[in-house]
């Protein structure tokens, strides 16, 4: 189905289904432990052997030699696989540094061998009896010191942010001088890590030429292709199976080493491998949010209109990894005729700098929405009039295009009566309860919404269930029940005659699970592929499909009413359709927006930062089900507080690599560490975007939530933190008198 | 790690037999000494309901009850439990016979991508257990003082189970729905 015109009215805006804050339909497999994940999957291949993978203990260099003699001999010990046994693998997509192959180093805790074993605890203790011989080489490790030499240069998260190296409009630089009122700092953001709670982790198993990949991934269909690429085998021998994913934020949107390393050692086994990468080796092994240095410039008129803006970064990554697209919402969420955004690229060898949950934004607003802050202040306006008042329901960088929809004003102002913004003091450090300065803060949250191609096949089942299959994956995000509940509204079924069965390459390729995508594009796809089967039906039963009703598991047409069952009961129906996409999207900017609104307590002796309380309120299209999207939305939102309070990958600039490099050395947020949290959805449905109406709204939870709580910390103490995270240490010495 | 100089070589592994009650069946094992409890449900009796985020004490997913009390399964060996009455999320309940704290989860949406969940949820019936007892946490203002099941008790104490899809503030919801139902 080719959706170039926006949607009229369709069997979805019933909203019988559709919109209702449904139960999550895998909730009681989730909830019992009987989901079965990637590492878990005992029955899908007898014999499975265990693999562990060991990681390079250097940064950059190369291997002389590995002895493998005693590994070998180790009991248990069924085959080992190293990295010199192995020419260079070629690239997946989306990655920089090889997986595995060849003898160079590219980074620390890159693969350099799997050793397979008989259980689990063999396998680990042979590992450690490898010995590895590096010659090791300089490396450039610390951002701060290659900036300097950083190129100009463009590029794009994969994930619906992409800036050129130098994008202007009008004069920048001229306006900047001649505005009245100017701000020019410098802000910073650390290395992140997506620390999901599930391993990469896969079985792999070869039948002949065919191998299975029972894995972890967000993106089956891309991860087919890139499998078949890194191991150099043609795709229609590769299937990849992902039902359940422990979580991913980007991390799993791309084939990881525990797949490459389970083929590889399947291979030389015979026989089914099993690969987890163990925690402490994630975060070097993989991929990181890199860190970013971002300057913001802003120039106003008196009254707080904004003439001058402009945004930009210097992040860094391996040779051909791309640049953290920072600057990229500013060429979208504010008002100003003189416009500048610029990226730079320094060339470092800690490991691939990659997509993490919102990519560009989430960095790029939290330096962003800080200036705004600042802003504010030197132009004597509150923070969420100053940003009403630049607001543009246009392009700023082309006028004649508009956004789709945009409700950045009324996210603001239903935020700041919802939450008691009147009662902020405007003078920081003023408000004391007990021990704590209290504080507000506030930020916009922005992300674009993107559309691609989805595909799904649904049958009408013999029993009368509707069983809808695609490849799309369920990270968390809910993608199980959206899609039923999509099923249901279109077949006029209840929701649990729908079995949905996701991850699975040999089902139509979907948009898959990234860049806030999912959820639109996939149940755009089994809606166009429920169309199908509705016109199916109706000629089965002899209907005119044009004026069918769907409702009740009955089929009405005019005065005749006919049981759905019964357009199967000589036999299955099955469609399978794609939805895919004019150039509407083009002619009409279509993003999310969010207004964030934040409270916490700095105490006022030892500078522990609480966040007290938290609210966004969001305009992202037709919520296809509240229950789900406020899920995701609280989770953005967490992992904002993360990001502003305690997430740092902490770099040995000498050894180059992140010391902290599991889940005790990198702190996430813990519960103790999120109050109860308030989100509200306005009602836009928008035809812009697909059948669905719906947008994106897994990743604008965590953008601005970052900035909001830095916002609240100034306030709280008048104290203005530029380098993230926000840790005491930074405020502690400048504390106000507790007196 | 062995000593500088120490031979190291082909060994066979240590194994052992323990027997134990997990959800109240009699399970005997014979197990490489090194497994950790929560492998020898993993790998050996097929109960990946625990789940190994980190294997290090760092996360909680892998959470069971033994003896009553909570404990990280990762971080204690299977042969160190000859005896005891274990309990994972299979125990609790199963998909249509839910535990009543696996239904709060449900409703309430304490979970997302589902990891972390049989871990928070065993660490929630146990919390909850804990607060009944009057065992007091590090927020409990009195000590001579029955502690109650006030959201700053459960996410102290709930604060070992990490959920990075950010679930906390519907967990301590479902929690708290839990706790307040009479007994
Ligand atoms: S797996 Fe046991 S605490 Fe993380
Ligand atoms: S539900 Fe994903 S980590 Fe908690």
């Amino acid at each position: 189905m080719k959706f170039d015109t926006p949607a009229t009215q369709n069997p979805i805006d019933q909203l019988k289904v559709i919109g209702q804050s449904v139960n999550r339909i895998d909730g009681k497999f989730k909830t019992t432990g009987t989901a079965a994940y990637a590492y878990e999957r005992h029955d899908v291949a007898p014999n499975q052997a265990y693999g562990y993978v060991l990681g390079a203990s250097i940064a950059k260099g190369r291997i002389r030699a590995i002895d493998d003699t005693s590994a070998r001999a180790a009991p248990g010990v069924v085959t080992i696989v190293t990295t010199l046994d192995t020419p260079p693998l070629a690239l997946g997509q989306m990655n920089y540094a090889n997986l595995f192959g060849g003898a160079e180093i590219a980074h620390y805790h890159q693969a350099v061998a799997v050793v397979v074993a008989e259980t689990f605890e063999q396998a680990r203790a042979a590992a450690f009896l490898l010995t590895v011989d590096y010659e090791t080489e300089a490396g450039r490790f610390d951002l701060a010191a290659e900036a300097g030499s950083a190129e100009p240069v463009g590029g794009d998260s994969g994930e619906g942010s992409d800036s050129g190296p130098g994008d202007r409009v009008g004069d920048f630089e001229g306006a900047f001088a001649a505005a009245p009122v100017t701000l020019d700092h410098t802000y910073t953001t650390p290395d992140e890590s997506h620390a999901m709670m599930e391993p990469h982790a896969t079985i792999a198993a070869w039948q002949g030429e065919k191998l299975t990949l029972w894995t972890s991934n967000q993106m089956i269909a891309w991860s087919k292709g890139s499998v078949a690429k890194i191991l150099g085998i043609p795709k229609e021998n590769v299937r990849v199976d992902s039902p359940y994913i422990g979580g991913g934020f980007g991390g799993k949107l791309f084939v990881r080493a525990d797949a490459v390393l389970a083929a590889l050692a399947a291979k030389a086994a015979r026989r089914p491998v099993k690969v987890a990468l163990t925690r402490p080796l994630i975060v070097n092994n993989t991929t990181h949010r890199p860190a970013t240095i971002q300057r913001v410039r802003l120039g106003a008129t008196r009254d707080g209109i904004i003439t001058a803006i402009a945004h930009e970064s210097i992040s860094g990554n391996l040779k051909d990894g791309p640049p953290e697209t920072a600057v990229d919402q500013t060429k979208l969420l504010y008002a100003g005729a003189h416009r500048l955004t610029g990226m730079k690229l320094a060339r470092l060898d800690l490991p691939e700098g990659n997509a993490m949950r919102a990519p560009g934004e989430a960095p790029g607003l939290m330096a962003l929405e800080v200036a705004m802050d600042e802003m504010a202040e030197k132009l004597g306006l509150d923070p969420v009039e100053f940003r009403i008042r630049n607001d543009t329901q246009v392009d700023p960088g082309n006028p004649e295009r508009p956004f789709s929809q945009r409700d950045l004003v009324g996210c603001l102002t239903l935020g700041a009566t919802t939450f008691g913004w009147d009662k902020r003091n405007p003078k920081p450090g003023q408000v004391r309860d007990g021990h704590w300065l209290v504080g507000l803060g506030v930020a916009s949250g922005f992300r674009n919404n993107l559309l691609a191609k989805s595909g799904a096949r649904v049958r009408l089942e013999v029993d009368g269930r509707v069983t809808v299959e695609t490849d799309m994956t369920d990270i968390g995000t809910g993608s199980y029940t959206i899609i039923a509940q999509t099923a249901a509204e279109m077949m006029g079924v209840a929701l649990d005659g729908i079995v949905v069965r996701l991850g699975d390459s040999d089902h139509p390729a979907s948009a898959g699970s990234g860049g806030q995508w999912g959820a639109n594009n996939a149940t755009a796809g089994v809606y166009a592929a429920c169309v199908k089967l509705r016109e199916a039906v109706a000629q089965r039963l002899g209907i005119n499909s044009a004026d069918a009703v769907f409702a009740d598991g009955v089929v009405r047409s005019g005065n005749r009413a006919v049981p759905l069952c019964e357009a199967a009961a000589s036999g299955e129906l099955v469609a399978e359709d794609a939805i895919e996409y004019g150039d509407l999207s083009k002619k009409q900017q279509q993003s999310t927006f969010a207004g964030h609104f934040v409270e916490v307590g700095v105490d006022i002796h030892t500078a522990e930062i609480r966040v007290r309380r938290m609210l966004a309120v969001c305009a992202a299209g037709r919520i296809l089900n509240p229950k789900s999207a406020r899920s995701q939305v609280i989770g953005g939102m967490v992992m904002g507080v993360g990001a502003a309070l305690m997430e740092e990958l902490a770099v040995d600039t000498r050894r180059g690599f992140f010391v902290n490099h599991d889940l005790a050395g990198y702190e996430v947020p813990v519960h103790a560490d999120i109050p109860h949290q308030k989100v509200i959805f306005l009602d836009e449905p928008d035809p812009q975007s697909s059948p669905m109406k719906a947008k994106g709204v897994g990743e604008l939870g965590v953008c601005g939530v970052g900035a909001a709580v830095a916002n609240a910390v100034y306030n709280a103490t008048g104290l203005r933190v530029r380098d993230y995270p926000l840790t005491l240490d930074k405020l502690l010495d400048r504390m106000p008198d507790a007196a | 790690m062995a000593d500088a100089g120490a031979p190291v070589g082909p060994e066979s592994p240590v194994m052992a037999n323990v027997a134990f009650t997990v959800n109240g069946k009699r399970r005997e094992l014979d197990l490489d000494i090194r497994t950790s409890l929560l492998d020898a449900a993993r790998e050996h009796l097929h109960l990946s309901g625990s789940k190994k985020g980190c294997d290090h004490g760092q996360c909680g997913a892998c959470t069971m009850i033994v003896d009553g009390r909570r404990i990280n399964a990762c971080l204690t060996l299977a042969v160190m439990h000859q005896g005891s009455d274990i309990v994972t999320i299979e125990g609790l309940g199963q998909p249509d016979n839910l535990h009543p704290m696996q239904d709060a989860f449900v409703r309430h949406d304490g979970y997302q991508c589902g990891y972390c969940t049989p871990g928070q949820i065993c660490s929630g019936v146990a919390v909850l257990a804990e607060i009944e007892a009057g065992i007091p946490s590090h927020v409990t203002a009195d000590l001579n003082a029955a502690p109650e099941a006030t959201a700053d008790e459960i996410r102290e104490r709930m604060s070992g189970n990490l959920c990075r899809c950010g679930a906390y503030s519907n967990i301590v919801e479902a929690m708290t729905e839990i706790a307040g139902r009479p007994a």
